[in-house]
């Protein structure tokens, strides 16, 4: 192992506190260290987005990010969408209803990648299948054809919005 | 929309039920193989050769082993314990094959880029990436040879010891002689079709972690097959198979990649063995790309005969398939799996396949989705449109004149396969219905006026799925030679809930939730208390695992029989019980109780209360326990069948290919669970688009893959793909009793020739009549050029299609530079 650097980071609302080598990927510090293994490696080139997950707030294909750069940051991934009782969030809910998942592999980075478009559509207005089709383009999936995660998210946008699907 | 429950008083087969397997996948609680932590486990990292073709002079793996936390070195020298080679399970019967043997590490002689060369082993997955790259090969360099084509000259071997690239020819003809047939014909047309090589790409890359402790090894592996791992385990590293265990956990995507015995999965298990802990292998993206299966890869004379009134007369195909350097688990199969179908939905009365299979310097090909029927579909599909063509005869009416008619099944093709059932001209109309051809060529005229280039395509298709019957199917005696049935063990436990164990090997096409829906039927209870665990050889029966949309008519049928066989027993302890008559006994809401007098019966609970705990309670004689085993023989294989439109649009600027609308009427007999089957399709479809219009694997001339991760090999987007408009007719295959059919590799089967087709009808009037697959802007802008008569500069002209200049010995299959992508 090479040189080690501390960080510190709060994951899922956890705060923790490490030694890692400088070029640890942060995809590897979620997996490996804290054994959060929701988040998947799928290419290697950023181009998948299956080990997408939030960085304060902004999604971020964690293959790609140093642990180190974190340092401070606040990270959600896919075991932090579920709440503590175990409630599913709408995303999560609508991939389940909606078929929006065969193997699972791309599901987490899906669902964080769209947490993220989510968040960004503010007008208290339908999320469309074209805005949802562009906001995704950085994810890969090769089971579903999309159609049902298009509209698993547009399910889970009408659920937010408090509109019944 | 999915349901959550069963309405009361229905049957769980046919309800969109959620799907069993999702809670754990949509919170990141799975377990897929890298997930999969062992006390004391090592890494392991494979070299790879950089070479396409070359002596290995030495190995110096001496600055490796000297690395912090590495453990262990190992080349193909240090293996020479292993009894096997990798295998080979099929070969054409009675056809002789050259066969290179495909050791796990080369033994001196690597023949494409990225055969291994060693492995390392050390604590930490950084470490041993660091290590392999300090590991000094030395290769003496070999001409490489990877256009096919090339290679059946024989000027360059892959092989010196074989003497030869040309590893196989065979034929099958059926109908009479087709070159006389041909001469008869009054109209008969020739093209020159290329199906060029494409990757599984399965989001998750293939895995293994073996222990082998105390004689006993275990493996998770990312598997289609884990019964046939463990068959070929004991056959290389010489453990009976009761000592081996394989665990396909959470597998993430297959489609044909994961169906096959790799290299590194016996890598990890002989290392576990060597120094006695637990090893893991996961493999990187660019390892998937030059080192899991290649799929396709063939190129095809096509020869097609016809009365000037449209009868298609005779039917020849002479396909060159291109090995790559090896051959995988089900290699030579693949085109006969096409053969088999090569008349497709057609009367087509004289029929001859002739297959070539060489040897390049590229990783083998194999079975990816579709295996064979994708790629002679697409030929068949392409040809009725050039065949309408010519004869001037409307597209569609070509295909009706030629149907096999619903009153013709079972219908025996010139090959003596016997296709079970089939409606296509329903199919065909009700695809025709909801596209609404004359408002399309309204819309087509109009857009054509703005500039805007639509095209309309079909593709009527009929497939051969569920493989396979063990014994040989239709009198003229062809059948696959090996036994492809599928097991399972139903289990009813003492309070009423069930499990079943199932030899199919699931990941992703939801068999926790279908199997479930089926067996609940026959015990009249909710698909919630029935559990289906499969992917373990230590506690299923022997399997023969999932592909070639073999799952739900082979295995299905499996569960539902064993389920039957229960029900059976039910009936008679709950007759006993009320002095009744075992026929008088029905499944209904719940219960199994008397007919006439509801009121009158026991639940499932109750009579496994009778069968294992209250032995007063069964008739007498009857042995305990409700719990059985059966492995299920198909008599025949199934086919489904549909009719496939897509409609296109093209860049007149830029050649660019959208897909703007995709209809399609499939046909798989009765529904289990409708959800599933449109995401079937939906993924089917999707596969085929990416390889029609994006996806290629590239070898330069010198054989480096050009396309070794996703920014060169491009995936279909969200952005790419349509909304899809389904729908489905419903025919029942005679040949089981759920009347059901496959429909995992229909869509992929169906889509290519409706893109290209598509495409062409929007280019026709520009004088273009084909173009090779992927249709990338830069071939499509070509083909226009070249038809406008503005191309500059020589160029290679084939059937009417300008092709980019290509560097001498270039990849056969496609240009030397990837192109197109979107992603």
């Amino acid at each position: 192992m090479g040189q080690t650097v501390p960080l510190q980071v709060s994951v899922n609302g956890e705060e923790h506190e490490s030694e890692v080598e400088a070029r640890l990927l942060l995809v590897h510090y979620l997996r490996d260290e804290l054994k959060l293994t929701g988040t998947h490696v799928g290419c290697d080139t950023s181009n998948c987005g299956a080990c997408t997950c939030l960085v304060d707030g902004e999604s971020v294909k964690s293959c790609t990010v140093l642990a180190v750069q974190c340092a401070g940051a606040q990270i959600t991934t896919i075991e932090g969408m579920t709440g503590d009782d175990g409630t599913l969030h709408p995303l999560q809910e609508g991939f389940w209803a909606h078929h929006g998942l065969q193997c699972g592999y791309c599901t987490p980075g899906m669902i964080m990648a769209a947490a993220d478009l989510l968040a960004r559509h503010t007008a208290d207005t339908p999320v469309s299948e074209a805005e949802v089709r562009k906001g995704l383009e950085g994810n890969l999936c090769r089971c579903t054809g999309y159609q049902n995660i298009v509209k698993a998210v547009q399910a889970a946008a009408e659920a937010q919005r408090g509109v019944a699907a | 929309m999915s349901i959550t429950e069963i309405p009361a008083g229905s049957l769980a087969v046919g309800q969109s039920l959620r799907r069993k397997e999702d809670p754990r996948l949509i919170t990141g609680r799975a377990t897929y193989v890298d997930d999969v932590v062992l006390p004391g486990m090592l890494y392991a990292a494979v070299v790879r050769s950089t070479e396409a073709h070359a002596y290995v002079v030495s190995i110096d793996g001496s600055s490796a082993l000297g690395r912090p936390g590495i453990k262990g070195f190992y080349t193909g020298e240090d293996m020479s314990d292993l009894l096997a080679p990798l295998p080979m399970a099929w070969a054409p019967p009675g056809v002789e094959i050259k066969t290179p043997e495909r050791w796990p590490l080369a033994r001196g002689h690597v023949a494409h880029v990225g055969d291994a060369v060693a492995m390392v082993i050390g604590d930490d997955r950084y470490a041993v990436v660091d290590a392999a790259q300090q590991v000094h090969v030395e290769y003496e360099p070999l001409p490489v040879v990877v256009d096919v084509e090339e290679a059946l000259k024989d000027e360059i071997l892959v092989h010196e010891s074989l003497g030869t690239n040309k590893a196989h020819e065979w034929s099958m003809g059926g109908g009479g002689d087709i070159e006389q047939a041909l001469a008869a014909s009054e109209v008969v047309i020739e093209r020159r079709i290329v199906n060029h090589r494409t990757a599984g790409a399965a989001i998750e890359c293939r895995g293994a972690i073996a222990d082998y402790r105390a004689g006993q090894l275990t493996v998770w592996s990312s598997t289609q097959v884990p019964h046939l791992l463990r068959l070929f385990y004991a056959v290389q590293m010489g453990i009976s198979e009761d000592k081996v265990r394989v665990i396909a956990p959470e597998v993430g995507g297959g489609f044909g990649g994961k169906l096959q015995v790799c290299a590194e999965e016996t890598l990890v298990a002989w290392a576990s063995r060597k120094l006695g802990v637990p090893v893991k292998w996961i493999e990187t993206r660019s390892e998937n790309m030059a080192v899991s299966h290649h799929g396709r890869d063939q190129v095809d004379y096509v020869r097609m005969g016809a009365t000037r009134d449209g009868t298609i007369t005779a039917f020849h195909a002479n396909i060159i398939q291109d090995l790559g350097a090896y051959f995988g688990l089900l290699t030579p199969m693949i085109p006969e799996l096409g053969a088999f179908v090569m008349t497709g939905c057609y009367k087509i009365p004289v029929v001859q396949t002739d297959i070539t299979g060489v040897l390049t310097n590229k990783f083998f090909t194999d079975a990816i989705r579709g295996a064979g029927r994708p790629e002679m579909t697409h030929m068949l599909e392409v040809m009725m449109d050039q065949l309408a063509e010519e004869l001037g005869i409307d597209r569609v009416e070509l295909r009706r004149r030629n149907f096999i008619a619903p009153d013709d099944f079972p219908y025996e093709t010139p090959y003596g396969i016997t296709y079970d059932s089939g409606k296509y001209e329903a199919a065909l109309d009700r695809a025709l219905e909801i596209v609404d051809m004359d408002a399309f060529r309204a819309e087509q005229a109009s857009l054509r006026e703005r500039g805007v280039l639509r095209g309309i395509g079909f593709s009527t298709y009929t497939e051969i799925c569920g493989l396979a019957p063990s014994r040989a199917v239709g009198p003229s005696g062809f059948g696959l030679g090996i036994g492809l049935y599928e097991s399972a063990i139903v289990r009813v436990h003492p309070t009423g809930s069930v499990t079943v164990y199932t030899g199919a090997s699931p990941h992703g096409q939801g068999h926790e939730t279908g199997f479930a829906q089926i067996v609940a039927d026959r015990f009249g209870v909710d698909p919630a208390v029935v559990e289906v665990v499969h992917g373990d050889t230590a506690t299923g029966p022997m399997g023969l695992g999932t592909y070639g949309s073999r799952s739900l008519s082979i295995g299905g049928v499996a569960a539902a029989h064993a389920a039957e066989a229960i029900a059976a027993k039910c009936r008679e302890i709950v007759a006993h019980n009320l002095e009744a008559d075992p026929g008088d006994i029905e499944v209904r809401d719940g219960t199994f109780s008397l007919r006439g007098d509801p009121d009158q019966g026991m639940t499932l609970a109750e009579v496994a209360g009778c069968a294992y705990i209250d032995a007063t309670k069964m008739p007498e004689g009857m042995e305990l326990g409700l719990e059985q085993t059966l492995i299920y023989d198909p008599s025949n294989f199934v086919f489904p069948f549909g009719t496939h439109v897509c409609v296109v649009d093209v860049d007149a600027e830029t050649g660019k290919v959208s897909v703007v609308r995709w209809v399609a009427v499939d046909d798989c007999g009765p529904a289990v669970n409708p959800m599933l089957i449109d995401g079937q399709v939906h993924g089917g479809v999707t596969h085929g688009i990416g390889q029609a219009l994006y996806e290629q694997v590239v070898y330069d001339e010198r054989g480096q893959l050009i396309t070794g991760t996703f920014m060169d090999y491009a995936l279909p987007t969200a952005e790419e793909i349509p909304n899809f408009e389904l729908d489905r007719t419903e025919t029942k295959s005679p040949s089981n009793s759920l009347g059901v059919k496959g429909i995992g590799e229909a869509g992929t089967i169906a889509a290519t020739p409706a893109i290209v087709n598509a495409v062409i009808d929007a280019l026709r009037h520009k004088g273009i009549s084909y173009i090779d697959m992927p249709l990338t802007p830069l071939r499509v802008w070509q083909a226009m050029e070249e038809a406008a008569g503005r191309g500059d500069g020589p160029r290679d002209t084939e059937q009417g299609v300008s092709l980019p200049p290509q560097g001498e010995g270039s990849a056969g299959s496609g240009p030397t530079i990837p192109e197109g992508g979107e992603s």
